[in-house]
């Protein structure tokens, strides 16, 4: 009885459930922060704090710095980089972790190394990988990489071996072969582990993006925005903050865009399961 | 002097399992042979080792001593001969691909042309009555659908015996009546040659046209015994014929006695 007036109440005028769509659709997600702004202006124009500009000097100051040379002199290098150093960790994460994740020979030969490696803050690197490739993109490319490659790499080893075992015979009985047991078996049978690597990975690139910035550097996101604080250029300083906030929300959506395609399937079941 | 048509060839087959805690003989001594074109029903107590044998048959676990000839050749290794149908069907099939995707994934190595290639898949996916579906992903289907997927991907491999174990397990009796008549047709229909493995004596007796009905572990095969009944099968008019109810009273019987352990290694 109580469950079936319980449903009545969930069900609603189809006027009503329209509305419901539309507010969680648009208002939910940009109620808060328009609300937060609003907040925040309100706060900062009655204060004389000058760490902490009101949003319509930092919009101001976005658009000066950032909308003009600065974007192709600092902004378009710092993203070159990141998506370098993001495709690079993709692919050594995938390939070597699918090799350590399928020979067992390999994983324990090589176990107590990737240990050892994985626990060093990657910021540390930044003056060693300096002093061998110099202060080059490649250097930075090689920072960001020694960081974001640790989740996919580890992920995707944990999601290689474990490939069911039923598929698998699946594969023995039908005598697929090796290639094909990589491309139609492993590959996607790791790939909702690799996709939560690969997650973790994009923002420990970005971080690192700034990072390697921030060290002896002449140019790029993260360089100009320790500059400004130097200087004293608040408002900049805020507005390059900003931009990297929306750069890691870029990158974030773009993901999920990706995710949602490569794991269909994935997502699929298990909304079957849940029905 | 073997039949010409002799297709599998069991001989003394044996498979211990080896542990730290002992060794656990699964199978003792199971010979028996299949010729083309039959279907040949394999039941008995639960634990007796079903399993093991399919797997040892479909080359996928190696037996500990004895022999598994298929037209001839010692079987050591899976076989383009055969075909295996698993119970697990949710496990078996492969969710990120289509229902056309995995019937046609294991014709992939097979020297086919395009055409040729797509012909085979379209009609093994017919023949299962699933022309609608197969653009589908597997988990978007019924268990019963699931398992027709992994038939059809069995029959488009084309092998010389198909081998099912106990396939239709986990599916509910109404789908399992449609299944079991499917499995018939594709018998009568395509001459396949069908190695059945399952626990359910009913359906050993519908299906078969002989049941080997297997001891209690360590397993030998305790009985041979051939289906006497018309090919064309019904599940109404069949199971409601006298001679029906005799063969499933005999094999019940079989079992029985084999999980007693009242009957004696040859």
């Amino acid at each position: 009885m109580t469950t079936h007036t319980g449903r009545i109440g969930y069900r609603s005028s189809p006027g009503w459930r329209l509305g419901r769509r539309v507010a969680a659709g648009f208002l939910y997600p940009l109620g808060l922060p328009f609300l937060l702004l609003v907040i925040w202006g309100l706060a900062s124009s009655s204060s004389t704090n000058r760490f902490f500009p009101g949003p319509v000097t930092i919009f101001e100051a976005f658009r000066e710095t950032w909308v003009g040379p600065a974007f192709v002199d600092d902004v378009l290098p710092s993203l070159y980089r990141l998506a370098l150093g993001i495709a690079a960790s993709i692919v050594i994460g995938i390939a070597a972790g699918t090799l350590i994740g399928l020979f067992q020979w390999l994983r324990e030969l090589l176990e107590p190394l990737l240990e050892f490696f994985r626990a060093i803050p990657p910021p540390v690197l930044i003056p060693v990988v300096m002093l061998l490739l110099g202060i080059t993109d490649t250097m930075k490319v090689v920072v960001i990489v020694s960081g974001a490659v640790w989740p996919i790499l580890l992920n995707t080893i944990d999601g290689v071996r474990a490939t069911d075992s039923v598929m698998s015979e699946t594969a023995d009985s039908f005598q697929i072969t090796w290639w094909e047991r990589l491309r139609f078996l492993v590959l996607p049978a790791a790939s909702p582990r690799i996709m939560t690597g690969v997650r973790q990975g994009l923002s420990v690139a970005l971080i690192l993006m700034v990072i390697s910035e921030m060290f002896a550097s002449s140019a790029g996101l993260g360089y100009r925005i320790a500059y400004f604080q130097r200087n004293y250029l608040i408002a900049e300083m805020w507005s390059g903050i900003l931009l990297l906030g929306l750069v890691g929300v870029l990158l974030a959506a773009t993901f999920g865009v990706v995710e949602r395609r490569v794991l269909r399937w994935y997502h699929g079941i298990r909304e079957v399961n849940r029905a | 002097m073997p039949d010409q048509s002799t297709l599998l060839r069991v001989e003394h087959l044996r498979k211990v399992y080896e542990s730290t805690n002992g060794d656990v003989e699964a199978i003792g001594d199971i010979s028996f042979t299949m010729r083309s074109g039959e279907l040949v029903c394999i039941v008995g107590p639960s634990g007796c080792g079903k399993t093991t044998l399919l797997k040892c048959l479909a080359g996928l676990l190696r037996p500990t001593s004895g022999l598994v000839e298929m037209d001839g050749t010692p079987v050591t290794g899976p076989s383009p001969a055969m075909a295996v149908v698993f119970q697990e069907y949710g496990r078996s099939l492969y969710p990120w691909l289509t229902v056309r995707g995995n019937v046609e994934l294991p014709l992939r190595h097979k020297r086919l042309s395009r055409p040729a290639r797509d012909k085979l898949v379209t009609d093994a996916i017919e023949a299962v009555g699933l022309a609608h579906a197969a653009r589908s992903h597997p988990w978007q289907l019924s268990g019963g659908m699931q398992q027709r997927v992994a038939i059809a991907r069995a029959i488009a491999y084309q092998p010389e015996v198909l081998i099912m174990d106990e396939p239709f397990a986990a599916v509910d009796a109404q789908t399992r009546a449609d299944l079991e008549d499917l499995v018939r047709e594709l018998h009568t229909t395509r001459k396949i040659s069908v190695l059945f493995v399952t626990h359910d004596i009913d359906e050993s007796v519908y299906l078969g046209e002989r049941v080997l009905v297997l001891s209690a572990s360590p397993t030998w095969v305790q009985e041979d015994l051939t289906v006497d009944l018309p090919p064309e099968r019904d599940q109404i008019t069949t199971r409601a014929l006298p001679r029906f109810t005799d063969l499933r009273t005999h094999v019940y019987d079989q079992i029985q006695r084999a999980k007693r352990g009242q009957t004696v290694a040859p």
